[in-house]
């Protein structure tokens, strides 16, 4: 089944042409990394599939449903979750109430206004397992704003998986990251559920290799080679683009 | 051990001296108290919005002053029992949240001060215009309070009355802001597209802290028409509302007990600095100034970090 589909998809920014034309297919339990250079509009290809923002034309499809004129909040809850480029967190919640609202906010409970007044053990159980898999065991009780910025960035995809997507999108989760906590973010996404459908935008071609069912390089807002591994190490235009032409 | 003890003592402390107070206080400060109670629930009110939720509102008198004309309208005007007015004026403030909310919601931050404070003035100039209905600058004097069989005219059965009905709205309040609910809230204040993208409607949420404060608000306007036995558009006016903003943040914003403090100290001032002289709001203004510069986070703030610092080493 088609866990995703992109269908032509364009997005101009005033006279500025951010995307053009995009289609990609994305099945269900397939990793696809989105390669590219700075500005070559993977970010908002990104946007697009998560409602941040609406396409100029084009369709998306996420598991057999048109998503593309809804908001945000409603593909959340139909599976879809991401994290942020740029860390996107709660700054003066603690870690174990930042999984709450997580948990919360994708069971489509709606609002509960006056009760519970204390959480159940059973909610604090699961978001301790939670943290304890995303390398943050023993945070919980702690400020946001007070988790180093590696801890911040395994928050970002925890806050993702809180609410069990289908779909997960991450926007450079290793971006500013010491080879060492890029290496346990690389283990922890190594390690997720095999029929969670992940899409990916990584700077890190080893990383990238590493992860990646197939891969898609974008270039001015393009997609311009898609494929395993070996198609795109062997491609020229992506050389061309990584590397330069003489 | 030693944390649970402390706060369940302050409490009982509180209470029994809440309860006790009429006994060694003259009738002009237990009058005073009564005041600190209304506006401390007023401020609590206003927290919901500025400091669960993130918006900061200029307009709360809006809905603090809805209810005291309503009391005050049925009660003059219209001859209804005082005690009936108390439902009509919590609907009408409430009601008056709902309409107004979805026209402040359009937008954020400075823009949302200013069109809840263009709604607030629309509110103001009505009462101050339409003087065949409102007396305008006048007032509606003749405001009777309540009578549940035993009467509210002397100041101590008033004060009990009022710490009633204050200590009951702010236990919803705490409910409120400790519930699920109130968790999200604060996570919208913090990040509104993160809260989004764990599937949230920002807007619905806004919505309702924005009626519930609005109703809170009228619960101590109408209190304060009593109160007074008497209503003015001063109640409506811009002042009313910055003075809120100022015992919220005074207090400490995003604690309930904070704004509470600020209230019951801006009120305290007040009354002592008018008795001296009669440029209050002058003095306001250097206090509010003090307290943005030196302790930003209220003086909550200040013994939250006092408190850190012992436990700390």
């Amino acid at each position: 089944m088609t866990a995703l589909a992109i269908e032509n998809v364009s997005k101009n920014f005033g006279g500025v042409s951010a995307l053009t034309d995009v289609s990609l297919e994305v099945g269900e339990g397939e990793r696809r990394i989105l390669l590219g250079p700075n500005g070559a509009g993977k970010t908002t290809l990104f946007h697009t599939i998560a409602g941040a923002i609406m396409p100029s034309a084009g369709c998306i499809n996420l598991f057999g449903c048109d998503i593309t004129r809804l908001r945000p909040d409603r593909r959340a809850r139909l599976g879809l979750a991401r994290t942020f480029q740029i860390t996107n967190l709660f700054p003066r919640l603690t870690v174990l109430d930042s999984i709450l609202l997580a948990q919360h906010g994708a069971s489509g409970q709606g609002m509960q206004l006056f009760w519970p007044l204390s959480t159940s053990r059973s909610q604090c159980d699961k978001a301790e397992e939670l943290l304890d898999q995303c390398g943050l065991a023993g945070t919980a009780p702690r400020l946001v704003r007070t988790l180093s910025y590696g801890e911040q960035r395994q928050l970002e995809i925890a806050l993702a998986l809180a609410g069990k997507p289908r779909l997960l999108l991450l926007d450079e989760p290793t971006a500013g990251l010491s080879p060492a906590e890029t290496r346990r973010v690389v283990a922890l996404v190594h390690a997720l559920r095999r029929d969670m459908t992940i899409v990916m935008i990584e700077h890190d071609m080893d990383v990238a290799f590493e992860l990646a069912d197939r891969i898609a390089v974008m270039h001015q807002g393009r997609i311009i080679a898609e494929g395993n591994e070996a198609k795109i190490r062997d491609s020229k235009q992506v050389a061309d683009i990584y590397l330069g032409t003489e | 051990m030693k944390l649970r003890i402390w706060p369940a003592a302050c409490l009982f402390a509180v209470v029994a001296l809440s309860i006790a107070l009429p006994e060694f206080l003259r009738a002009y400060y237990l009058a005073l108290t009564t005041k600190m109670l209304i506006f401390a629930l007023f401020a609590m009110s206003l927290d919901l919005l500025l400091g669960y939720t993130g918006l900061a509102s200029l307009g709360h008198a809006a809905y603090f002053g809805v209810a005291a004309y309503t009391i005050a309208l049925l009660v003059v005007r219209a001859g209804v029992s005082s005690a009936a007015a108390f439902p009509a004026a919590l609907c009408a403030a409430t009601v008056t949240g709902a309409l107004f909310a979805p026209l402040a919601l359009r937008a954020r931050g400075s823009y949302f001060l200013m069109i809840t404070f263009a709604l607030a003035q629309v509110v103001w100039s009505i009462a101050f215009g339409w003087r065949s209905l409102t007396e305008g600058d006048d007032g509606l004097p003749g405001v009777v309070r309540p009578d549940f069989g035993w009467s509210l005219d002397n100041t101590t059965s008033f004060y009990y009355f009022v710490l009633v009905v204050v200590s009951a709205a702010a236990l919803l309040l705490v409910a409120v802001v400790r519930s699920p609910f109130g968790r999200a809230l604060r996570g919208i204040r913090d990040s509104e597209s993160r809260m989004r993208a764990l599937g949230y409607d920002v807007w619905r949420y806004q919505y309702v802290a924005f009626v519930l404060a609005a109703a809170f608000a009228g619960i101590a306007g109408a209190l304060y028409a009593y109160f007074n036995r008497f209503v003015g558009p001063e109640y409506l006016y811009v002042v009313q509302s910055a003075e809120a903003l100022i015992m919220v943040i005074l207090g400490g914003a995003g604690t309930l007990i904070g704004p509470a403090i600020g209230a019951g100290l801006i009120v305290f001032l007040e009354d002592f600095i008018s008795s001296m002289t009669e440029h209050w709001v002058l003095i306001l203004g250097i206090i509010y100034v003090a307290v943005t510069l030196f302790a930003p986070r209220g003086l909550i703030g200040i013994f939250i970090e006092f408190r850190q610092h012992r436990t700390k080493p």
